[in-house]
């Protein structure tokens, strides 16, 4: 089989378009079905992700709201609050908290939310260092107008549901 | 003082640098042989700076010298010595100059060994490899000075990310860095061909094997970056699809398709252009792994300190190099006339297809890491992309990849015939099929571990099947020629071998990730004495107790693992304490053995029982066994000597090369 010159450049055009269409294709369906949202706790009533959906919740970890218990099978869980200020969602999670995990500070979980509205994580994640403050969460928490990283330290947690939105900054 | 020499002596490479640029390129515009020649003594006189500037870093790690902001923010008096000296690079400014002194070597490299390169080539390749050090040495004098000082000097160092106290850190970034520079080099040559405005087959010759020693520290690097978190991140995974592991995986892609159209470009004088644009882009995604990493724009388990300004000169950079080559290609590009003609079906119809495989390959892990980052800039979406999405996209271009690498060596140039080749194959598809139906008759209906196993047999029986037809070894079905086929094997290119050897590394790898895919975990709270069932083994919690490190105190558990009531081993999962920066680390213990791992971590302690989690890791250490027979495939690649020799072919290499 003799190609010539411009059948074989057809040919690679077409192989080349084949794949790209390929890997476009599978991209998109892959994304659709495993793009994972971030949301607040304040977010979750108008976004509604249903209880199928996995997400990522993230804020800050309620102070005193962390137990600790085991599971009928021995498994250990720990129930904590998330929050973002105006809204609070529950947490339990089935599994070692990671080491950086602490009440008052950032946390960023992925899991499902249940009808019961619990949120029921697969995953937690505390990284990095102590002073670590998750983008998404410093994001959060600057919409709903409660902390600025700019003004240093966030304020503790227990303080977060009964906290006043700070005035609008202009230029912030 | 020390500080001062070294900060001098960065700045001294920049100044070559410049003028590795400037001479050598001005010299070939003018053809000017005294200029030209003047690019090898300048390469060694950067390369010289940089190992200076690079010595005194590491004398400031070594004797502790707190008055250096470098030494204060990222180490400590009490640390031992190997983490002081690889804790220079364990920050953002040490290693940019360990980045820039690789590719100062990498210079130095061309320089030296590319004696037989012709002289306008070799000035270009230095020049453009001067100004991308150009480009970085600039970079970490005006926003990463690793030896700022500090007034009065601190009593001692914040420590080092206890993390990163690991022999891991003396090794990882070292190999990491030669294989993205490396690809600076085949960068470099495809600039210079587009200078040239010429791509032959001794470009080719040229090009491969600098793709080939950069591919072979890049596999190496990113499976011990691999087996590093595997280890010490205690979450019993090897691969996390994190945005940085992404942006290492990148250039790889791209890095695997070069080596493969550079042959086409050397063996045939087909795919020129592809292949200078495959060079463009290895170094681009090397580029963009850089920014990414270092910007802080994306978010990852590497999290160097998040400065805007780093990361807007780095994207400068980025899109001066990139944007530059890819305006110099679509100028002199469409001038390199194709020549070289082959059918659809050939070794080269082969290399085409893996071509397409990994760049499709490659475009899905690049929608997927940076998705989520346009998706904050254009529409305000906070979200993510996570292993779901990258196992469901590429899976189905690892199938196809997989079956044709089996038969791909196998084809003749040209135009080949499918039927022939299926035959050659049929005992290494009869390996596959058997594999692929042991594991869904022993390990339940698990499509996907079998699928690994099958794909794992199917290529390291293919490389053998390969090898055997090279050799002739069943050429005479009915007794075997052992004596001319050892002849024969002595006599096949080292190249033969090595591809054979790198092909069933993957095929050991993917061993590996099926295995692990059928590993299982156990989550529980023991107490001493108590003891779970996992894997067929008994893991039974003696005790905890404390222990004391250098710079850590821990609690160290217990843990008896036995099978059938005899002792297999005992494990000993610790929770460190690092009093200097308050953290606290998990140390994974694992039993590593042909067949799997057996791998505990130690979790909290409450009300007298701790939190164990059990990993049962089926073949896990195969997977970076295989990454280190690929490399070594790679090593072998190049010790043969058709590239080797990088002058024209002797007759003996002429006809192998016919032979093969």
């Amino acid at each position: 089989m003799k190609l010539s010159r411009k059948k074989r450049r057809l040919w690679i055009v077409v192989l080349a378009g084949l794949g790209l269409g390929t890997a476009t294709a599978l991209t998109l369906t892959a994304f659709q079905d495993n793009l994972v949202f971030f949301l607040a706790p304040s977010e979750i009533a108008a976004r509604n992700p249903g209880p199928e959906r996995a997400f990522r919740l993230g804020g800050l970890v309620e102070a005193g709201s962390l137990v600790k218990n085991t599971t009928p099978d021995g498994r250990p869980e720990a129930r904590f609050r998330v929050t973002d200020g105006p809204a609070t969602v529950p947490v339990t999670y089935v599994g070692v908290l990671p080491d950086l995990f602490r009440e008052g500070q950032g946390v960023v979980t992925l899991g499902k939310l249940s009808p019961d509205g619990e949120f029921r994580a697969s995953e937690v994640l505390a990284r990095h260092d102590e002073t670590y403050m998750p983008p998404e969460v410093a994001d959060a928490l600057k919409r709903t107008g409660h902390w600025d990283p700019k003004e240093g330290a966030p304020p503790p947690a227990a303080s977060w549901n009964t906290m006043q939105p700070a005035p609008v900054r202009q230029g912030s | 003082m020390i500080a001062e020499l070294g900060h001098f002596a960065l700045a001294l490479a920049l100044a070559l640098a410049l003028a590795q640029t400037v001479v050598p390129l001005w010299g070939a515009a003018r053809h000017d042989a005294r200029l030209m020649a003047a690019a090898g003594p300048l390469a060694f006189g950067h390369l010289l700076a940089c190992a200076a500037g690079f010595a005194a870093l590491l004398v400031a790690f070594a004797v502790n010298d707190t008055s250096v902001v470098n030494v204060v923010q990222n180490s400590h008096s009490a640390k031992p010595m190997l983490y002081k000296l690889a804790g220079a690079w364990g920050n953002h400014e040490g290693s940019m100059v360990l980045w820039v002194l690789i590719l100062a070597l990498c210079g130095g490299a061309v320089a030296g060994f590319g004696r037989d390169l012709p002289t306008t080539l070799k000035a270009r390749v230095l020049g453009v490899l001067g100004l991308v050090a150009v480009g970085f040495m600039a970079f970490i004098l005006a926003t990463s000075n690793p030896f700022g000082r500090v007034w009065p000097p601190a009593p001692d160092g914040q420590g080092l990310n206890p993390v990163l106290q690991d022999p891991g850190l003396a090794f990882h970034p070292p190999l990491l860095y030669l294989g993205y520079v490396g690809f600076a080099v085949t960068f470099a040559f495809a600039v210079a061909a587009l200078l040239e405005g010429r791509v032959d087959a001794a470009w080719g010759r040229w090009v491969r094997p600098w793709a080939l020693a950069a591919w072979s520290f890049l596999t190496l690097g990113i499976a011990l970056g691999s087996w590093w978190a595997y280890y010490e991140l205690g979450w019993g995974g090897y691969w996390f699809w994190d945005p940085v592991e992404n942006a290492s995986l990148l250039p790889w892609l791209a890095g695997t398709a070069l080596l493969h159209s550079a042959v086409v470009v050397e063996k045939r004088e087909a795919l020129k252009v592809w292949t200078v644009l495959l060079a463009l882009l290895a170094f681009g995604f090397s580029l963009l792994g850089t920014f990414l990493v270092r910007s802080g724009v994306l978010n990852s388990v590497h999290a160097f300190a998040n400065d805007p300004e780093r990361g807007v000169f780095i994207l400068a950079l980025l899109l001066f190099y990139i944007g530059g080559a890819f305006a110099l290609f679509a100028w002199r590009g469409p001038a390199m006339a194709p020549t070289g003609m082959f059918a659809p079906l050939s070794r080269e119809g082969g290399l085409v297809l893996n071509n397409l495989l990994l760049c499709s390959a490659a475009a899905v892990v690049l929608a997927g890491t940076l998705w989520p980052m346009f998706a904050d800039l254009l529409f305000g979406q906070k979200i993510s992309v996570g292993p779901p999405f990258f196992n469901t996209a590429i899976l189905p271009l690892t199938v196809p990849l997989v079956l044709a690498m089996a038969a791909g060596p196998l084809l003749p140039w040209k135009r080949a015939k499918l039927w022939p080749v299926l035959q050659r194959l049929w005992w290494a598809a009869l390996g596959a099929a058997a594999a692929l139906l042991l594991c869904l008759a022993f390990a339940g209906w698990r499509v996907g571990p079998a699928l690994g196993f099958g794909a794992a047999l199917w290529l390291i029986l293919g490389a053998a099947a390969d090898i055997a037809d090279r050799i002739a070894l069943f050429r005479h079905p009915r007794f075997l020629h052992l004596g001319a086929a050892w002849s024969r094997a002595k006599g096949l290119p080292r190249a033969a071998w090595g591809a054979a050897m790198a092909h069933a590394g993957l095929g050991v790898t993917l061993l590996g990730v099926a295995g692990m895919g059928l590993a299982t975990d156990n989550l529980s709270a023991l107490r001493p004495g108590q003891s779970v069932t996992l894997g067929g083994y008994e893991w039974r919690l003696d005790k905890v107790e404390d222990a004391i490190g250098p710079n850590w105190s821990a609690r160290r558990a217990t843990v008896t693992v036995s099978r059938n009531g005899a002792t297999v081993t005992v494990l000993h999962p610790e929770r460190r304490f690092f009093p200097v920066g308050r953290t606290t680390t998990t140390e994974a213990a694992i039993e590593t053995g042909l067949s799997g791992d057996l791998y505990a971590v130690m979790g909290e302690e409450q009300d007298g029982a701790t939190v164990l989690r059990l990993h049962h890791n089926l073949l896990a250490p195969w997977i970076w066994l295989g990454a280190v027979l690929m490399a070594l495939g790679g090593a072998i690649s190049l010790t043969d000597r058709r590239i080797r020799v990088a002058a024209p072919a002797t007759k003996r290499a002429t006809a192998m090369a016919a032979k093969a």
